[in-house]
């Protein structure tokens, strides 16, 4: 046997051995829809004439892109989706939770070995927990819910390995974002992205999750990390023997591998307009700037806005720079008002939003204009993605994001 | 074989969701609603210029970015008949097919065609652009099964024996 | 002959040792609040009509950014860049995102006796603090912004004894909202509301706020209330001084004068689309909503998040309801946080945003859609005030909102 760890889900789903390039049927264990979505899926659904959902327990639909609603219209989409939990009794609903992303490894609805599939190009990131997790468009969604399948094709595995010990200021989102750098945006398209090396094995599942999320900037069909002990503990479950052995073979063979040292990593910021476009934050340290968001599924959860918080911590955000804080889910604000980092973040002057996509998906939550900057946490900086096309989105860490605002300019943090 | 002619769009490399529909407009209740906003980021006069028939050539990683299928529908109700790019998003491939909009990828024709000029698409075999042909790779069976059914949802509409 | 306590402040402003009501009078302003909802216009004005833009005093000026916080348009955000601009320009006081602006005000800026000109018609919340705060339209505030003067009409004052106290379970807004049933959405038009007698004793800070808030929606120029020891120890607690507080004369002369026992009032339900279309809450029960919003320079101070906490704790907003709760500034969010509030609402299933106008300005954040229904603790219930033209919005107390949000229809707390 040697297989890679996509080739291994993929085989135990369809119970036949595969090979890179193979087109087969699989089975979804979990699907995912929401909220600007629902309304097309729920049409096409109809329109293709099915009656009813192959298995409601394996839906979820979640509202998070549109809370709280910024347009009149955006409410139908509550009202489409509400139907359709009614008409077609759906039980795994989420109004105002979170983020999709988060919810769905944090809610527990993915497991290790799962397939997954959701109406976002962000599903990637179920791949932290060992899941094959992809995004697809709603009329594919609609065909998944009546027959509960889907075509793929086998994809090549590029392999990417960290060793050694990160510094300080250098998180598992620098070096996601050095890899789409080197890969570059459709370096891994239509590949799987396998992470592995003890750097990764001793991150914990938040990390890897802003890690697997991003894998789709470099056009990856999805990323995936080898179920573990820290696996097991977050989805509160033991490893059973199988999923324990979804851990690609030595042997196994890859298109491509690419090994990093983690001591040679630095806090780094992808440019304007495209994610690919990465320069270490020494390099831009010192252009002013007027905005910085911290949140999205990529980097919105408890760890992110602590470590945002310890920079923040008895300091104010600069004058006339604004600090949006939208942590990533229900759960994660909860913990976040538990432990007291809510406290430290609206101390400095933050404005802390409810859990939901907000300004990463660009139609609220702090949109900006004509020649303002902002650096950001979360996944995409495209030409207007958070307001005018004369906007420059820079992203990065949540360190880098927060020394920045108390900078008000581009700052690395310790520095 | 089928066989079009149609006036050429240029764009460069990746053309990302967000530049062919954005957020903003996502909400829109139809795709027809969304059509003035469609690469209104990058050539906001665009969408009101585009013919039926139509034909963009683009660079590498078209489509990048999130899985709307707003936009490979936005451009199908612009009249664009068909993509002639270097490369496409996975994601984005796979709901132009399933939507029925012809992708084609090639990647010698960005060098010779300019904004305006006429090409022939004789499907699954060439271009042709100033009398010269560029060959095409036809697309997998399975795909093809889905264009043959007339996108996604016939596709459905006939194994649920409505069609 | 004696005078109110809205014409002492004006006599004061102007100079002059009395005024009368109908007077006209140049008067020098103490502060001039403007917000992102018209802020960009007078920037404009200010550019572009005057042959020597200038700014008196720009200690005077406070601009706060509250209604479209954080920007949910490229438009909004380009309004807020004029703002901040300007204001780093010119040195001018200025918040962002920390709260909705008349809160912000009252924590920070008001001091009883001043003349304060607000660019938003709730400005005369500042009546709670025995300041005469009054709304005023761009042009008079660039005028008050370039001068540091303005004229005004000397308005007749109502006055209102209050006497006795609210039961338990009915609020301030419910009491507010009874006197405008009773005086009409025009009853106050050009004129103070004063406020006083021992009922007033009775009634918290964020009681009179709330109260003089709403007294706009009666017309009234500006609201007053006497300035007493909970106003002092208020004032005192955020190291401010009083400008002078005034006090009606026992021979002041009021257009009318009304008696209104506390403890008579019950909870009030303010029907669509006019404020003073009020009815008994219980009347309304049994309505269906989509939408609830606890917050607002209104109703979302740390008392109301009190009144709402202590009803949803242990239990959950409904799965149908989108219950909003938006503290009224930082400082409130901080306060809130500090005492579980906001956990308890997150528990329960609620939207707890960040301090901003929300869904009472209907333009930011939790519009409602076609044919929707809101209950909420806002200002206003005008047709379309909260989003789609086509919706319904019912103003009620923190505590008849929250039993709505749990029941999914309009309920009092005692019917929980």
């Amino acid at each position: 046997m040697s297989a890679t760890m996509i080739e291994k889900i993929i085989e135990r789903n369809v119970g036949k051995a595969v090979k890179p390039g193979d087109i087969v049927t699989v089975f979804a264990d979990r699907v995912m829809i929401h909220d600007i979505f629902i309304p097309f899926v729920a049409e096409k659904f109809e329109e293709m004439g099915f009656q009813r959902l192959w298995d409601p327990d394996k839906v979820v639909l979640i509202y998070d892109h549109l809370v709280p609603a910024s347009q009149v219209d955006d409410t139908r989409h509550f009202q489409v989706g509400n139907a359709f939990v009614e008409k077609y009794g759906l039980t795994h609903v989420h109004r105002s939770d979170g983020i999709c992303h988060q919810l769905m490894p944090e809610a527990g609805y993915v497991k290790p070995g799962d397939v997954v599939f959701g109406t976002d190009s962000h599903t990637t990131t179920y791949g932290c927990v060992g899941a094959f997790s992809s995004g697809i468009g709603y009329t594919e969604m609609a065909s998944i819910l009546g027959t509960g399948t889907m075509w793929i094709r086998v994809p090549e595995t590029i392999k990417v390995t960290v060793t050694g010990k990160m510094p300080e200021n250098v998180t598992s989102k620098d070096i996601i974002l050095r890899l789409i750098g080197d890969l570059g945006a459709d370096g891994a398209t239509y590949k799987a992205l396998e992470f592995a090396g003890d750097t990764v094995e001793e991150m914990s599942i938040a990390s890897r999750m802003t890690m697997a999320n991003m894998a789709i900037e470099a056009g990856a069909k999805c990323a995936l990390f080898a179920p573990d002990e820290k696996t097991a503990a977050y989805c509160e479950t033991e490893l059973t023997k199988e999923q324990k052995a979804l851990a690609a073979d030595r042997d196994a063979s890859y298109v491509r591998e690419i090994t990093y040292r983690a001591e040679d990593l630095v806090p780094v910021l992808a440019c304007p307009s495209q994610v690919d476009n990465i320069k270490p934050v020494k390099e831009l340290k010192g252009l002013p700037i007027d905005q910085v968001f911290i949140g999205s599924c990529t980097n919105g959860r408890l760890e992110d806005l602590m470590a945002a918080a310890e920079i923040l911590k008895g300091k104010k955000v600069a004058p006339f720079v604004k600090l949006i804080v939208t942590p990533a889910s229900r759960k994660v604000y909860q913990e976040a008002a538990e432990n007291g980092t809510l406290s430290i973040l609206a101390e400095a002057g933050a404005i802390i939003t409810h859990p939901g996509c907000g300004l990463c998906c660009g139609r609220t939550g702090g949109i900006l204009t004509d020649g303002e900057r902002v650096v950001a946490t979360n996944n995409r900086n495209f030409l207007g993605r958070m307001g005018t096309s004369r906007v420059e989105i820079f992203l990065a860490s949540p360190r880098t994001a927060a020394a920045s605002a108390v900078a008000g300019q581009i700052a690395e943090a310790g520095f | 074989m089928e066989k079009f002619t149609g006036t050429v769009w240029v764009l460069g490399d990746d053309i990302d969701t967000d530049i062919i529909i954005p957020t903003e407009y996502l909400a829109l209740k139809t795709v027809q609603d969304m059509k003035p906003y469609a690469f209104s980021p990058l050539r906001p006069e665009l969408a009101g210029k585009i013919q039926e028939g139509d034909i963009l050539v683009a660079g590498k990683n078209f489509g990048c970015g999130s899985s709307r299928e707003q936009a490979p529908e936005v451009i199908k109700a612009l009249g664009i008949r068909c993509i002639i790019a270097r490369s496409y998003a996975r994601i984005f491939f796979r709901n132009a097919i399933n939507n029925g909009l012809l992708l084609i990828e090639n990647d010698r024709v960005q060098e010779v065609v300019a904004e305006g000029d006429q090409i022939t698409v004789t499907v699954n075999q060439a271009i042709s652009h100033n009398g010269k042909d560029y060959p095409i790779v036809s697309l997998p069976e399975n795909l093809v099964g889905i264009i043959k059914a007339g996108g996604l949802v016939k596709a459905m509409r006939k194994l649920n024996g409505l069609d | 002959m004696g005078m109110t306590i809205a014409e002492k402040i004006i006599a004061a402003a102007a100079g002059v040792e009395a005024v009368k009501p109908g007077d006209i009078h140049t008067v020098e302003v103490d502060q001039m609040m403007s917000n992102d909802g018209t802020t960009h216009l007078t920037i404009d004005m200010y550019n572009q009509k005057l042959d020597n833009p200038h700014i008196a005093d720009v200690k005077k000026l406070v601009w706060i950014v509250d209604h479209n916080v954080p920007a949910d348009s490229p438009k909004t955000a380009a309004s807020h860049k004029k703002m901040r601009d300007f204001a780093r320009e010119h040195g001018i006081t200025y918040y962002e995102g920390q709260g909705v602006c008349h809160q912000i005000m009252m924590e920070n800026h008001v001091r009883p006796g001043e003349l304060i000109f607000g660019a938003d018609s709730h400005t005369c919340a500042y009546g709670a603090l025995g300041a005469f705060g009054t709304g005023v339209g761009c042009t008079d505030y660039l005028y008050a912004m370039v001068t540091g003067k303005s004229w005004l009409l000397v308005p007749e004052t109502l006055k209102f004894n209050l006497v006795g106290r609210l039961p338990q379970g009915v609020y301030a807004r419910d009491l507010i909202l009874t006197i405008i049933g009773k005086i009409g959405a025009n009853g106050a038009n050009y004129k103070a509301m004063e406020f006083g007698g021992a009922g007033l004793s009775t009634l918290t800070m964020s009681d009179r706020i709330s109260m003089c808030n709403l007294c706009v929606e009666a017309g009234a120029k500006t609201a007053l209330m006497e300035v007493d020891d909970v106003a002092l120890s208020y004032l005192k607690e955020r190291g401010r001084t009083p400008k002078h507080i005034f006090k009606s004369d026992g021979d002041a002369v009021f257009a009318q004068e009304y008696t209104i026992d506390l403890s008579t009032i019950k909870p009030i339900v303010a029907k669509p689309h006019f404020v003073d279309n009020v009815v008994d809450a219980k009347e309304c029960a049994g309505t269906k909503i989509d939408e609830a919003f606890l917050g607002s320079c209104n109703n979302g101070r740390l008392e109301d998040l009190r009144v709402g906490a202590a009803l949803i704790k242990g239990r959950k907003v409904h799965p149908l309801v989108r219950f909003l709760v938006v503290p009224a500034s930082n400082e409130v969010y901080q306060e809130a946080l500090k005492e579980g509030l906001l956990q308890t609402f997150m528990e329960a299933g609620a939207i707890v945003m960040n301090a901003n106008c929300s869904v009472c300005w209907g333009s930011c954040q939790g519009v409602i859609g076609e044919g929707e229904t809101l209950i909420s603790t806002g200002t206003r219930n005008f047709k379309g005030r909260a989003g789609h033209a086509d919706s319904f919005v019912y103003l009620a107390s923190a505590a008849t909102v929250t039993a709505s949000a749990i029941k999914g229809e309009i309920a009092t707390a005692d019917m929980l």
